[in-house]
């Protein structure tokens, strides 16, 4: 039951050789959730196209959330869509990351005012890695985009997560102080 | 010589062999990967069955209406024929084939590819008459049947050996 994930608690060459092993295979091989919400969707699919050509990052859409890892949200997340987003997320397996596509997704976009139904950014409702600018972003945009995720994945580790437990004894030591 | 061959070649059994050995490491191997290196914090969300996204209703092993088998073998029916049309489109207008029997080949593959097509389409219009086609079926056909023997004789068999009305619903033609 994940044996190693997140087991470590200070790397030694072995370690870090094992991380990049394990960062090299999912950086090269993002499957995205084949999913779209608006017009972001079509440059998504533009972006699977020949000319642009996804495959070569290892990417091939996938019609299920078990098999993916990545949630490319391309497109105005309204209410009633946040739900499904929110347990479509949930559903993927992990590690699972998150591009958000366009500014409908950023902020809200055009809806920033205006828009009732409209979620002001979807990182209100899921964790999102990459911020994708645009309306709608060109492919080479998004390509761009999965570039900076994949420089994001290769910084991962197998180490616990030590940000939060600094934090904590600063602000003990603050206190005390 | 020849035990030397034998000795040193493999038989297409064992090739065999090789290849389910080769399968089954390929997949324990990826399995014990996964469970080594995969994080593990399941959810109640994450462990719903999948829906699209909607909120699931019942199980992932749910039934489905039967006459879905209909519409699936139909549909492979003309799936099948267009695998076959391609490769006939790519030997139907060959030049060599065509000189060699002074254009009498372009008929015969047409006719052939007529005649294949005809048989499916055969199969189609018995499906339509059937009224497989149609999602609701046109009319129930109840079928009609008197019986020579009145109704009163069973009754009166059941009340002989059970001592009550109740049951005689279920025997007997109604």
């Amino acid at each position: 039951m994940g044996l190693l994930d997140q087991k470590f608690n200070s790397g030694g060459v072995i370690i870090t050789k094992v991380d990049d092993l394990i960062n090299w295979a999912r950086l090269s091989s993002m499957w995205p959730m084949s999913f779209g919400l608006a017009c972001c969707a079509i440059e998504f699919m533009s972006t699977g196209t020949s000319i642009y050509d996804m495959d070569r990052f290892g990417m091939a859409p996938r019609a299920s959330p078990r098999q993916s890892d990545v949630m490319i949200v391309a497109g105005t997340v309204t209410f009633k869509m946040a739900d499904r987003v929110r347990r479509l997320y949930e559903q993927m397996a992990e590690p699972r990351y998150v591009i958000s596509m366009g500014s409908c997704s950023n902020c809200g976009g055009p809806y920033w005012d205006h828009g009732y139904h409209v979620v002001k950014g979807v990182d209100r409702v899921i964790p999102v890695d990459v911020y994708v600018p645009g309306c709608p972003p060109r492919p080479e945009a998004l390509i761009g985009g999965f570039l900076k995720l994949q420089e994001k994945i290769r910084n991962e580790t197998l180490m616990a997560p030590q940000a939060i437990e600094r934090m904590m004894k600063e602000n003990v030591k603050e206190k005390q102080s | 010589m020849e035990n030397n061959i034998n000795t040193t070649q493999i038989s297409a059994f064992g090739e065999l062999l090789l290849y389910i050995i080769a399968g089954i490491i390929f997949v324990v191997g990826g399995l014990v990967t996964a469970y080594l290196i995969r994080p593990h914090r399941p959810n109640e969300e994450k462990l719903t069955s999948y829906e699209s996204g909607e909120e699931p209703v019942g199980q992932a092993w749910g039934k489905f209406n039967i006459r879905f088998y209909v519409i699936a073998i139909i549909f492979l029916l003309f799936d099948v024929e267009i695998v076959f049309l391609f490769p006939w489109a790519t030997v139907f207008g060959r030049k060599e084939l065509m000189e060699a029997t002074d254009g009498l080949w372009g008929w015969f593959s047409l006719t052939e590819m007529f005649l294949f097509v005809a048989i499916l389409a055969l199969g189609l219009a018995y499906a339509w008459k059937k009224g497989h086609l149609d999602w609701v079926k046109p009319t129930v056909k109840v079928p009609e049947y008197s019986s020579k023997v009145p109704k009163i004789l069973y009754e009166q068999l059941n009340e002989k050996y059970t001592g009550s009305k109740s049951e005689q619903k279920d025997i007997g033609p109604e």
